[in-house]
């Protein structure tokens, strides 16, 4: 079941009725969901995402635009028509239920044709807790499950319905770090195996990488960029895209192009064919660099962090707008830990120029 | 750069090696110092165990006292309920019966005719806290989940209410009820204290705290609003749905003022009003006091048990409303 939005927007009322002046969550968004792909929206908390996702639920109404799941409109659908299960960020499960009662409550509310027998549910409701391997937990109370088994219990309670869309709102958030990788390749699985179109939200960059067949980007209620993750990260389109992808971030410096020469400071870094002269913000991911003798860009050297398989060199630049550039090398590279400067050479498909003022991607023939 | 941090960190180590080089005489002394320290902890320790004991005893007693003055009516009551008349008259009154006079009860119940002001009070109970409970949930959840027009107006126009004495609606209550007709009818003693502010409130609250994931989550599976409430809000306010159930169920047992203005038919007495008047001898000679406490006795048993069994949601009551339901 592809998911498509059409131009969909939220204006929240102002809460201050003295001050006016509303808040635009959602502005314009339009966007196909394929059919049966994982699609993670991301971005900085406050960007409308949750709110994308309820709207897509049926819980928010959106201001204006469409929602069509397949062929149907279903932006006037209640959540319970749209046929979706959604899990909540704090799992939102019945704390005065055992897990078999909190699966089994989706499908007592089935009414006419839909209505089941006794058995059917329960036959679902193990078939939905097999799937998330808690089929043995199903007469606890969830206090007393840890936090990932009650995320696979909210997350079965969604499935039971065998809903067409599958919505997770920062389903991570509230796990620690080792039971966060290991549960994103469980809902990976599930959605594989289910085949259920599936949204979810995020604002770790990496989870959304790690997991989505396609990512959206947002910021401020805009869409920034869709795509795939490795796209996104190679091709980011703006500024902030760059630097929202990517750990550890992306280099930022101040910097201008003269004679289709690119310059940080006085160092010409990069020939760069096709862009006029002009100020411009220079963003260069920490595999971009080759550590070399003679190489064109100069930075201070601060100091080498050995990670084994690579090196993780800091250093500084006065054009920098981080506190510190981080670039990581090979650890073949000898470096002279003793000397002061360290002198970089570029990869050009890892530099991007953005416009200093607008911050949109320039282009150059690489 | 490199050179001047060499510098530093020898100049370091010379100023440490000085250190341990020296005190060496200056230790013994250290070691006296350390003892006695620990002699003063141990001082220190000793009197606070002391005072602590002190504060532990001086807390009993006190709590001993007050229980010994709260009880002491209670027990009078009972040993009272089981003399004879003439033992009760006494005027050095005993402290144990001399006789246990257990007629006094047989007595009590069929002369204040306690089998019906029993099933009288039990009804009226019953039948205002069911009413009572209903106008309660359904209201602290429009207020508590319910979006609607004037929502925070009309809330803080019920609690202003609260701060009207009770006593005053008294008297527009009773004219009210005398104009309705209701006087001399079981009504009269329900209807006008349905409805709550406080329990509302305290309800309120309760429900404000259940995450509003909840609802959501109920929502996008199809729950109405009234399963909601049902499977959800009030299995998870139990405990305070249990208290508002007791301390209302108490305040039927207990009121005394209105019944008493509005009933003047012995059929519809309540316990409080029907022990207040039927021990009275008809030829104005002195009350059977004995039968009275052991009617008394009788009418109290089923608050103790409630108090004894219940107690945990009582107080939780209480505690919340810091005033007596």
């Amino acid at each position: 079941m592809k998911v498509e939005l059409q131009n969909l927007t939220k204006i929240f009322p102002s809460r201050n009725k003295k001050t006016g002046g509303e808040v635009i969550a959602v502005n314009d968004f339009t966007y196909t969901i394929p059919d049966g792909k994982l699609v993670g929206l991301l971005g900085p908390s406050g960007c409308g995402k949750s709110t994308t996702l309820y709207m897509i639920s049926g819980l928010q109404k959106p201001s204006s635009g469409k929602i069509f799941f397949g062929e149907e409109d279903v932006t006037e659908l209640s959540p319970e028509n749209r046929g979706i299960g959604l899990v909540f960020q704090n799992y939102a499960l019945y704390p005065h239920m055992t897990v078999k009662q909190n699966i089994l409550f989706p499908l007592q509310n089935l009414r006419g044709a839909d209505k089941m027998t006794k058995q059917q549910m329960l036959d679902r409701a193990y078939e939905a807790a097999k799937l998330v391997q808690i089929d043995e937990l199903m007469d606890r109370k969830p206090s007393e499950l840890s936090g990932g088994q009650q995320q696979r219990v909210a997350i079965a309670r969604a499935l039971v319905k065998m809903p067409r869309v599958l919505l997770l709102d920062e389903p991570l958030s509230n796990l620690d770090a080792r039971l966060r990788l290991q549960t994103r390749e469980e809902i990976r699985r599930i959605q594989k195996e289910t085949g259920i179109t599936t949204v979810f939200v995020t604002h770790d960059q990496e989870e959304a990488m790690s997991i989505s067949d396609e990512i959206v980007v947002m910021k401020l209620g805009v869409v920034q960029q869709v795509g795939k993750p490795q796209d996104i990260y190679d091709n980011p389109t703006n500024l902030f895209v760059a630097k929202f992808l990517g750990t550890p971030p992306i280099n930022v410096f101040t910097g201008k192009v003269e004679g289709e020469k690119l310059y940080i400071g006085e160092n010409a870094v990069l020939d760069v064919k096709g862009v006029e002269d002009k100020a411009v913000t220079v963003a260069i991911r920490p595999e971009g660099f080759i550590v070399k003798e003679n190489g064109a860009f100069e930075c201070q050297l601060s100091n080498v962090e050995v990670m084994g398989r690579d090196v993780s060199v800091v250093s500084r630049n006065a054009a920098s707008l981080n506190p510190v550039i981080r670039s990581i090398v090979d650890a073949d590279n000898k470096i002279d830990v003793t000397s002061a400067t360290v002198r970089y050479d570029l990869k050009p498909h890892k530099v991007f120029l953005f416009d200093a003022e607008t911050e949109e991607r320039i282009y150059f023939e690489v | 750069m490199s050179d001047s941090i060499n510098e530093e960190v020898v100049s370091e180590e010379e100023i440490t090696v000085e250190e341990t080089v020296e005190p060496s005489e200056n230790q013994t002394s250290a070691l006296v110092e350390g003892v006695m320290h620990e002699q003063n902890i141990k001082n220190v320790s000793n009197k606070q165990a002391v005072m602590k004991i002190l504060v532990q005893v001086g807390l009993y007693a006190f709590l001993g006292i007050m229980a010994f003055i709260i009880l002491f009516p209670f027990y009078w009551m009972l040993i009272s309920s089981v003399k004879t008349l003439d033992e009760y008259n006494l005027a050095t009154p005993t402290l144990l019966p001399r006789t246990f006079d257990w007629h006094n009860y047989a007595e009590a119940f069929n002369a204040a005719n306690l089998g019906t002001l029993f099933v009288n009070t039990v009804y009226v109970g019953l039948v205002s806290t069911f009413l009572s409970l209903i106008i309660t949930v359904l209201s602290a959840f429009a207020f508590a989940r319910l979006e609607f027009k004037g929502k925070n107006t009309l809330f803080a126009l019920l609690l202003a209410t609260m701060m009207i004495p009770g006593e005053l609606f008294t008297i527009t209550n009773y004219q009210t009820v005398s104009e309705f007709g209701w006087l001399n009818t079981y009504t009269v003693l329900i209807v006008p204290f349905l409805v709550s502010v406080f329990y509302i409130y305290l309800l309120k609250q309760n429900f404000m705290q259940i995450p509003n994931e909840l609802y959501l989550a109920a929502k996008v599976d199809g729950t109405t609003d009234l399963k909601y409430l049902w499977k959800v809000m009030i299995p998870l306010a139990l405990p305070t749905l249990i208290s508002i159930t007791i301390l209302k169920m108490m305040g039927a047992w207990n009121t005394y003022m209105w019944p008493k203005l509005v009933t003047k038919n012995k059929d519809l007495y309540l316990i409080t009003i029907g022990l207040r008047d039927s021990f009275k001898a008809p030829d104005g000679g002195q009350t059977d006091f004995p039968v009275q406490m052991a009617a008394v006795t009788m009418v109290s048993t089923p608050l103790f048990m409630v108090f004894i069994f219940l107690r945990k949601y009582i107080m939780k009551g209480v505690s919340r409303s810091g005033i007596k339901g």
